[in-house]
This record gives C-alpha cells, sequence and structure tokens, in this order.
C-alpha cells in the first residue's frame, strides 16, 4: 500500500494567497466607483490598462525566468499591482504613463528583485515614482476636473479615449484643473482661506468629488480590516501621524493646507489603506507597523507642505520601506518565556 | 469546583474543524489479540531501553522485558504472555522511516499476569497515605510510565523536580488537536482512575492544589470528572477547570498559562514556576501501577478518518501494529470502494493532524506515545499546494502561540541565515503547525523551522568538536612541557640528595646496638596491648555510629510527624550527645593508633604492623593490578567514544603501571628474602639473631627496590633515547652488586 509521508500540519485553513488579492482587488471597487462617477472613465480606461500591462510584463519576465507562467499570474499580486497604479494615477494621464508606470512597476520594481514577495519597495509607488519625477507636467496637470467643479457635462467616454491615447490638446485643457491639494497649497500664500474656498475646486463640502472617493476607499479599507486582511495598526497610525502634524504645524488656515483637506483629499484613504498596508514591503511586527505607518504620515505631511509636490504618498511610502526592516529588527515582540523582547540584531545577544 | 479559577489567555491561536464527534460515539474497545507484538526499546525521550530477554525466553504479562539504561530511560514491560521471537530492527513509528531495536513478542493468548500487587501490600504499610515519594517515584519509573500526550518524557524524571518547590499540579485534558479523542473518552470512562492518579501525584509533588485543564468542546469529560471529585471526596483540592476551545491549548506551556497566567522561562522546565503538568493518560496509568502495580502495557488510541469504518477509541496493548488496528477498526484503503476512483497514495498520520506524522508503511507498532492513527481520505485533508511566495502578510505572527515571527524566521530558515533565526528564538517555537494552518501561501513553515533547528544542532555539535579537539592538543602541549620540566626538577632533587647523602656517610656516628635491642623487646610488648586497646575502640565507635544513624531517623520521623513533635528535643539532645561520644572516641582511638604506629615502627618485627609484609605487599600489587586493569578499560572506552579525557586517562594509566610494577617487585623482593629467613627463623630461638637477620632482610629489601628503581630508570631512559644511559647502566650495576654482597651476608647468617 502507497502511503503518502508529508510533514504536519496535515490540514490547512482556507487563506489562499490569491484570494486574499481578488479581495483587496474588490475592496477598490467603491472607491473606483466614485472615481468615475465624479471625474469620468479616465480612471476605468487607466485600471484596465495598468491591469493588462501588469499582467503582461508579468508573463513575460516570468517567461524569460522559464517560471510556470500561469501559475504565478493566478497568484493575482500583479493584477493588485495594476489595479492600484491605475487608480492612483491622474484619469486623464496619456496612455505611455501607465504602461511605462505599470511595467517598471512588475519588471524592475518586482520582478527583477525575485517576483512576489520578495520586492523591498512598494511595486506600484515605485513606477508611480517614476513617471512624476519624469513627467511632471502631465503628472500634475491631467487630473480631471469633477463635473460638479467644471460645471459642464462629464467628458464622454469619446473624448476620455482621445485624450488618453491622442493627447488631444484642447480636450485635455477643457476637462482638466488642478487638485484642491495643488490648488490650495500654491494659492494660499496670496489669499485667505475664506477667500480660497470660494473658488470652484472647493465648492462646498461633499461636492468636489475627492470627498466621495475618500470616503469610498476608507470604506473599502474598513471591509479588508473586517476581512482580517490587514490590521489596523498602520491605517490608523499614518491618519493619526498626519492629523496631528496638521494640528500642531498647519492649525492656521491662512497658511496651511486644513485638517479636512488632507485627510479627505488626494490619496491619503487610498494610500492609508491599500498602498501602505501592502504587506509585502511593509513592516511586519504589531508595534513595527505603528511606527511605520507613522512615518508615512509624518512624511506625507512634510512633503505635502514644504515639499515641491502636492501629493506625496508614493514618496513617504518608499522612504518608510527602505525603513521598514531596521524596524522590524527593532520592533520583535516578546516572545513566550522570554523577559523582554529582543532588539537589533546583534549577534550572541540573548534575551 | 470548589474555587474560582482566574483564566487567562495565551496569543495567537487558531480553530480549525473539530472532527471530534466520528469517534466519540462509541465507547472504547479492546481489539483482538495481534499475531505479534512489536516492541521497540525507545519509546521514550531519553537513552533506549536495555533488553533484558534473550530470544526464546517465555515471557508473562507485565514483566520487564528492557531495562531503563541510565537516568532519563525507561523500562519496557511485556504487554502479555508470550514467547520472544525476535529482538532485531523494526520500522519504527517516527517520521523519518528508521529502523530501531524492537522486542517481538508472540502472544500465547493466555495473557497471564506475572506476580504484580500495590506498592501499599509491597512496603506493607496500613495507611497507603504513607508511602515516601521516593518509594511512588520508583515505582513510576519500574512501570515504565513516560508522558502519554504525545512527548513521551519519563515521568519518574519529570516528577524529581529538586530544588524546586511545586504549588501547582496541572493535569491535561485540554486534548486541543482535531480528531484525536483518546483522553476525551477516558476521562468520560475512568474518571476515577485519574483523580487517583492526582492524589498520588499531589502526594509526590506535596502540591497545593490539582488543576484539570479540559476544553469546553468536553463537557461529558467535565461531568465524569466532577463525579469523580466528589466520589473520592477531593472536591477541595482538585478542581476541574473548563477552558476555551482553542488550539493549541493543550501544549503544556499554553495551558500553563491558561490555568495559571504563567509563563515557562525559555530553555526552562514547568517546575521552576511551581508547576509540574501532566497529562490525564499519565495520571491513570500512574494510579493504576501504584495501586495495581500494573506497569505501562496498554493505551488508549484514537483510530478515526473517512477510511475508517468503526471510527472510535481503542484500549490498545503497546505493539499492536497499526495495520492490526486499521484491519479492527474496518479501514477501507481508497481506491477499493469504486472502479474509478481517486487511486492517489493517502496518508496514515500517527498523532492528530496538526502535529502527528504521516506512517511511512502500516506495519510499525503503537507504542507509549501514540494517541491516535489518523487515515483522511486526501477529500478530506488535502496535501498542500505548491507553496507560493510569502508576502509577508503577518497571518502566521498573529496565529503564533509563543508570540514569534514565523515569516521573518522562515525568511532566514530560507536563506540559511540560522544565526539570525536562532537570534529570533526559532528554539521557543513549539511546532504546533499553527502558522502553516494560517499561512495562505501554503509554506511548510514548520518543515523549515524543523530543518533550521536541526542544521543548528549540527552546527553547534561540529563546533564542540573542534573546541574539544583544540583544547586536547593544548592540553598535550601543556602536558609534555610540564614533564619536561618535572623530569628536570627531579634530575636536579636527585643530584643534590646524592651529594647530601655523601656527606651524611661522612659524619654518621656509629650506634649504640645493645641499647637498641632492649628497646625493642618492650615495645613489642606495648604494641600488642595497643592493639588491643585499638580494637577495643574500634568496636566502641561502631556501636556509638550505629546509635548514631537510629536517633536520626528517630530524630526525622518525629520531625515529620505532628504528634511526636514534643519528642524532636529529646532526640536532638540524644543525637548531639552521641556525636560528642563518637568524638571523643575519634580522639582516643587517634591516639591509640599513633602510639601502636610508634611501637610497631619501634618493634619492626610486628607481622600485623609491618607494611612490608608479604601478605601486604601481595594485597598492595593486586589492588594496584585490579586499578590498573579499570584504568585501561576506561581508556578504550574513551577511546572508543572519543572523549576528551583519554589524555588524561593515559597518564593515569601509565602511573599506575608503575605503582604496579613497584608493588610487584617490593613483593617479590619480600616473598624471596622471607623465604631465605624463614629457615633462620626456625631454627633459631635466639632473638638477636633473629633481629639481625631480619636487619638483614631489610637492607636487601631496600637494596632491591633501590635496583628496581635503577632498572626501571634505565629502561626510562633508554625507550626515551635519553644520553643519561650509560651514567644509569652504570648505577644499576653497581646496585646489583651492593644487593649480591647483602644476600651473601645474609645466606651465612641463616645458616648459623
Amino acid at each position: 500500500m502507497a502511503l503518502l509521508t508529508l510533514s504536519s500540519p496535515h490540514t490547512h485553513g482556507s487563506n489562499r494567497t490569491s484570494r486574499i488579492m481578488l479581495t483587496v482587488a474588490l475592496a477598490t471597487l467603491p472607491g473606483l466607483f466614485a472615481l468615475s462617477w465624479f471625474f469620468g472613465y479616465g480612471t476605468l480606461i487607466n485600471v484596465i490598462l495598468a491591469i493588462a500591462t501588469a499582467l503582461a510584463s508579468e508573463a513575460l519576465v516570468l517567461k524569460a525566468r522559464k517560471y510556470p507562467v500561469s501559475f504565478f499570474l493566478k497568484d493575482n499580486t500583479a493584477l493588485v499591482t495594476g489595479l492600484l497604479l491605475g487608480l492612483a494615477l491622474p484619469p486623464l494621464a496619456p496612455w505611455w504613463i501607465t504602461v511605462l508606470a505599470t511595467s517598471f512597476a512588475v519588471v524592475f520594481a518586482k520582478q527583477l528583485y525575485g517576483g512576489m514577495g520578495n520586492n523591498p519597495f512598494n511595486p506600484a509607488m515605485v513606477g508611480y515614482a517614476l513617471v512624476l519625477i519624469s513627467f511632471p507636467v502631465q503628472m500634475t496637470t491631467n487630473w480631471a476636473m469633477s463635473f460638479q467643479v467644471s460645471g459642464t457635462e462629464l467628458i464622454s467616454i469619446t473624448d476620455t479615449l482621445k485624450v488618453i491615447f491622442t493627447g488631444a490638446k484642447e480636450l485635455t485643457d477643457a476637462y482638466t484643473g488642478a487638485t484642491p491639494l495643488d490648488e490650495y497649497k500654491h494659492l494660499i500664500s496670496k489669499e485667505t482661506s475664506d477667500q480660497l474656498l470660494q473658488r470652484d475646486t472647493f465648492s462646498g463640502w461633499l461636492n468636489g468629488g475627492w470627498e466621495w472617493v475618500n470616503l469610498a476607499f476608507l470604506a473599502g479599507g474598513l471591509f479588508l480590516m473586517i476581512k482580517r486582511i490587514i490590521t489596523w495598526h498602520i491605517p490608523v497610525s499614518m491618519l493619526l501621524a498626519l492629523a496631528l502634524c496638521s494640528l500642531v504645524f498647519g492649525w492656521d488656515e491662512d497658511l496651511y493646507t486644513p485638517l479636512s483637506l488632507h485627510l479627505l483629499s488626494g490619496a491619503t484613504m487610498l494610500g492609508a489603506f491599500f498602498i501602505a498596508t501592502d504587506p509585502v514591503s511593509a513592516s511586519t511586527t504589531p508595534r513595527g507597523k505603528l511606527i511605520y505607518g507613522a512615518g508615512i504620515g509624518i512624511f506625507l505631511y512634510i512633503i505635502r507642505t514644504w515639499g515641491a509636490y502636492p501629493d506625496a504618498i508614493a514618496f513617504a511610502v518608499l522612504l518608510m520601506n527602505f525603513a521598514a526592516p531596521f524596524i522590524d529588527a527593532y520592533t520583535q515582540p516578546r516572545t513566550y518565556g522570554h523577559d523582554k523582547p529582543r532588539r537589533g540584531l546583534k549577534p550572541g545577544d540573548k534575551s | 469546583m470548589t474555587h474560582l479559577i482566574q483564566l487567562h489567555e495565551f496569543d495567537g491561536g487558531i480553530h480549525p474543524p473539530e472532527n471530534k464527534l466520528q469517534s466519540t460515539g462509541r465507547g472504547i474497545k479492546k481489539p483482538p489479540m495481534p499475531n505479534e507484538l512489536v516492541l521497540p526499546i525507545h519509546q521514550h525521550i531519553g537513552a533506549p531501553a536495555d533488553p533484558v530477554v534473550a530470544v526464546g525466553d517465555t515471557v508473562l504479562k507485565g514483566q520487564t522485558i528492557a531495562q531503563p539504561h541510565g537516568y532519563v530511560s525507561a523500562p519496557l514491560h511485556a504487554p502479555t504472555s508470550g514467547t520472544v521471537i525476535a529482538i532485531e530492527d523494526r520500522v519504527v513509528p517516527h517520521a523519518s522511516g528508521l529502523t530501531e531495536l524492537s522486542i517481538v513478542i508472540k502472544p500465547d493468548r493466555q495473557d497471564s499476569w506475572i506476580e504484580h500487587q500495590s506498592l501499599c501490600a509491597e512496603l506493607g504499610l496500613d495507611d497507603c497515605d504513607d508511602i515516601p515519594a521516593d518509594a511512588l517515584i520508583a515505582r513510576i519509573r519500574d512501570c515504565g510510565i513516560a508522558g502519554m500526550g504525545g512527548a513521551g518524557f519519563p515521568t519518574a524524571v519529570k516528577l524529581n523536580t529538586g530544588k524546586y518547590t511545586i504549588d501547582t499540579l496541572i493535569l491535561n485534558g485540554a486534548e486541543c488537536e482535531p480528531y484525536i479523542t483518546a483522553d476525551d473518552m477516558l476521562m468520560r470512562e475512568r474518571a476515577v482512575g485519574i483523580i487517583r492518579g492526582a492524589q498520588i501525584l499531589l502526594q509526590i509533588l506535596k502540591a497545593e492544589r490539582c488543576l484539570i485543564g479540559v476544553e469546553d468542546n468536553k463537557p461529558e469529560a467535565i461531568a465524569a470528572l466532577e463525579a469523580a471529585l466528589l466520589e473520592l471526596h477531593e472536591e477541595h483540592h482538585i478542581d476541574v477547570v473548563t477552558i476555551p476551545t482553542k488550539y493549541p491549548s493543550g501544549g503544556e506551556k499554553q495551558l500553563i498559562q491558561i490555568l495559571t497566567g504563567k509563563e515557562v522561562p525559555s530553555g526552562g522546565i514547568p517546575a521552576q514556576v511551581g508547576i509540574v503538568c501532566q497529562n490525564v493518560g499519565t495520571a491513570l496509568a500512574i494510579a493504576e501501577a501504584v495501586d495495581e502495580g500494573k506497569p505501562l502495557i496498554s493505551r488508549i488510541t484514537t483510530v478515526t478518518g473517512d477510511t475508517i469504518v468503526d471510527k472510535g477509541n481503542w484500549d490498545v496493548l503497546l505493539g499492536t501494529p497499526v495495520s492490526h488496528l486499521l484491519k479492527a477498526s474496518g479501514y477501507q484503503a481508497p481506491g477499493k470502494r469504486k472502479i474509478f476512483s481517486n487511486k492517489k497514495p493517502t496518508r496514515i498520520i500517527m498523532g492528530g493532524p496538526m502535529m502527528g506524522f504521516a506512517l511511512p508503511t502500516t506495519e510499525l507498532p503503537v507504542v507509549k506515545t501514540t494517541n491516535c492513527i489518523l487515515a483522511p481520505t486526501n477529500k478530506e485533508l488535502p496535501a498542500n499546494d505548491i507553496a507560493m511566495a510569502c508576502i509577508r502578510c503577518g497571518m502566521c505572527a498573529d496565529a503564533c502561540p509563543a508570540d514569534l515571527l514565523p515569516q521573518q524566521l522562515y525568511w532566514f530558515s530560507k536563506a540559511e541565515e540560522l544565526d539570525k533565526a536562532e537570534q529570533h528564538n526559532l528554539f521557543d517555537c513549539i511546532e504546533c503547525g499553527a502558522c502553516s494552518y494560517v499561512c495562505p501561501s501554503e509554506i511548510p513553515l514548520v518543515q523549515y523551522y524543523r530543518h533550521s533547528k536541526g542544521a543548528i544542532r549540527e552546527e553547534r555539535a561540529t563546533y564542540q568538536k573542534a573546541e574539544q579537539a583544540r583544547e586536547r592538543f593544548e592540553a598535550r602541549i601543556a602536558r609534555q612541557e610540564r614533564e619536561q620540566a618535572e623530569k628536570d626538577a627531579k634530575r636536579k632533587a636527585r643530584a643534590e640528595a646524592a651529594a647530601k647523602a655523601q656527606e651524611a656517610k661522612k659524619s654518621a656516628a656509629p650506634t649504640n646496638s645493645a641499647a637498641d635491642k632492649a628497646s625493642i623487646s618492650t615495645s613489642t610488648v606495648q604494641a600488642a596491648t595497643n592493639s588491643a586497646d585499638l580494637e577495643k575502640l574500634q568496636k566502641q565507635l561502631t556501636g556509638a555510629q550505629a546509635a548514631l544513624v537510629k536517633t536520626k531517623e528517630k530524630l526525622e520521623a518525629a520531625q515529620n510527624d505532628p504528634d511526636q513533635a514534643d519528642k524532636v528535643a529529646l532526640f536532638e539532645g540524644a543525637l548531639a550527645k552521641t556525636q560528642d561520644k563518637i568524638k571523643k572516641i575519634a580522639i582516643d582511638m587517634a591516639a591509640a593508633k599513633k602510639a601502636a604506629k610508634t611501637s610497631t615502627t619501634e618493634a619492626g618485627v610486628s607481622d600485623k604492623g609491618d607494611p612490608n609484609s608479604p601478605e601486604r605487599l601481595k594485597k598492595k600489587w593486586d589492588t594496584a593490578h585490579a586499578r590498573l586493569e579499570t584504568a585501561s578499560k576506561r581508556l578504550t572506552e574513551a577511546q572508543e567514544q572519543g572523549l576528551d579525557t583519554v589524555e588524561l586517562l593515559t597518564q593515569g594509566l601509565e602511573k599506575q603501571k608503575a605503582r604496579v610494577e613497584e608493588a610487584k617487585a617490593a613483593y617479590e623482593a619480600v616473598s624471596s628474602s622471607t623465604k631465605n629467613s624463614s629457615v633462620a627463623e626456625v631454627s633459631t630461638d635466639d632473638l638477636n639473631k633473629e633481629n639481625a637477620n631480619d636487619e638483614l632482610n631489610r637492607k636487601i629489601r631496600a637494596q632491591q627496590d633501590r635496583v628496581a628503581k635503577a632498572n626501571e630508570r634505565l629502561e626510562m631512559a633508554k625507550a626515551e633515547g635519553l644520553d643519561t644511559v650509560d651514567a644509569l647502566t652504570k648505577a644499576h650495576t653497581k646496585q646489583l652488586e651492593k644487593l649480591a654482597g647483602l644476600e651473601a651476608q645474609l645466606t651465612p647468617a641463616g645458616e648459623a
């Protein structure tokens, strides 16, 4: 009688990496819907384009590395990378920006490090940072305006395709505008907060679209938390750090962006729940996650307030990616039976 | 449940499907007697036992067939009566599939017991509560009891808590592994025995309380235990504590944490925090061993899984082949039922699905630690898919009951960064498998940890070996230097001594021989009285010592017995008095001995006291020879085992050889001289002449010694090729000449 001999345990829970990735993708749907509702089909097209690029480049590299292509594509990590990039890029960004960012993310930031699980940096954010630095004009001016802001009709699907794939200049100009974070940051030195908030971009609470988008991503994030796919540590510490910085340094709304704008504008919630929580490149210990999240919140505030860029999720996350292994080494939990937790990686150090 | 126990929670843990109902549908049954019982000699943690039966021997049920080898070991007993048909290597229940020496018994189906009785009856005690802890532990050891929860650590060793005071005894009835119900059914059906075991354990450990931890998915077992508590009137000392079902709450460390909030220090034992933890099955085995004299020869084993028709628990004799048990349970090998069925190989797991191991074959026996045989279908417990990459999701860290960082350990293990893995407390991993269970990438994490642990242990052993080699080398160099220095010093000392002797010879004055003779005769008489005194004193001393032992015993008994508390002071006084007496006798004796010694040396002829008498020398030689033999035996052993004591032992052996030679030379010299002198002694009554002869004999003996020594030195010099060979040869010849001269003198004296 042939018997199968395997190492224990012989039973397994129902968790699967591919299913976790699918759940993450599912949790972005409210945000995607909000983005499409307020800013047109741009994001949807970006997302499709980015996912296609991500899967194609992943397949190519896997093939080149002589790995089984379908087995690894099924883990859905490339799908999530493409999806997140598509959500993060300006809705009316030219197609080649999306393709470049996504392929760079998958090929360089992920596969060249060894593929899934081995990348020290969040691939989507590496791709994002690349195009942000290389093509600042397209990355800051191609943000679609909310139909409520522009006061016109929502950009049609054909116009969107035209803008994205042909870069039709007059159409682009008609439908794009500065984001709230960008406008507030650049105009607050000239105007008072009250004057500034009279502008179209800020026309009324919950009307600009960005608040809804952020609330949608918040809902998706809470869903992930309930599903126990992410823990509360990183989002909570990141948002708390951002809020604290804003209250301490930016309490004067005539000088600095107000807290509500920080929390509910830009990519704050997308970053807090979907990008900073990428487990591969984040800190893994409970205490480490708190420090890691807080670091992102602080960097986010510093760059948004005193840096050259209006938003800073990508840079803040990448900077903390650098620090994650170090944080992990110093935030190990206290193991059962030990008096105190071990700190650092000093050899021969017994706790 | 008289006390309210504050429960604590351990971090992590998982809730896998319990799958216990399948095997609790019926009571414990006995399978038919198998055709042969295979008993591996290593069913416990520690050294394998030594077989004490031979092939062809007939054995009775309960007869010892293997004795423990060393302290951490356990004996083995025949599970039934029959014949030993083989003592050979058989496949043992271990994941490796390796073989080990096993005693194979063919049952005679009489099942006739060896004589056995309760410890109480054996000791002839009226009150069984009086049995001393040592006797209980010895009985537990003799009955071969080893932890039955799965680890198989010899129970007697665990109960020898040494310097630690135990306040809490914990009986582990948690049984958190899915599928297994052996302890559950045991608690339901034999609760009284378990409580009795707890009583004995409390008696041994002198612990204040006993907590029996049972998961809340076993209400029947809890009820049975509560009823047994009432029956034995133990409801005030022993508490049955219901704990929430969560894997691995049955882990010793986790159960201790749940019940007491204490943590066993890393690398330590529960006794360090005043706790001893025993499985409920072990407690029952202890009760049977102490109250009935039954050794551990059977156990309860769950046989379950979807390929089993009669799922349930069996009271199995140790050594029963798994195949026999499967057959008794109606095992249906997959692929037999349908034509188009899945013919992929299935697993047969010994233990539970979380920590058990898949058997390489069913032709291996049930052993002391076999709590479950799980024979699932592939559909029931599918094998893991190909592992995906770790995404550091941290679910493993959330599940880890030891608060480790499993994903970090995995990365370090995979990269063979063993030092980092060790720093991340790899050795605190209890291999419960919770991390692997929750891992979404289906990585066999525990397998990685086992591999790393093995690699680290190997590394340590290699390092230790290298260290030992280095130490040996350094010791050798040091010894060679020391020997050289000693040789130089000796040479110098000899030269100086020779110079002094020359001087002394020159200045020596002739002695008054007449006075000497007179004093000899008186001192001989004195020596005789002295020795008589000495004997008397010796008798007194023996008597006093016996009295002391008795008094001490009485005192101890009085101290332990509250009824005799008033007598303690009395005994203490008596003890002090006896001790004083002994001291006095000892002083007297020392004085007497001294006197005797001086008189004998003065007399010089008293045979009894003469250290140079042939009998004594022969004895000396014999002992020296015996010592030499032991020394060489030890050396061979050490060489065989490659111990680092070889150097030391070799040195000792050399010394011992020299001593033997010396003793032999001395004996031969004396025996030959006494032969010579005996003629003289018989033929004459003249004391003077005898004395003269003796004087001469002594001189000859001394001379012979010198010759022997000179010879020895010469040999040594020759062996080492020293340049002193010539000088030594000369010295040797000279000494020989002197000896010849003395012997020539003796012969005429003897004849006269």
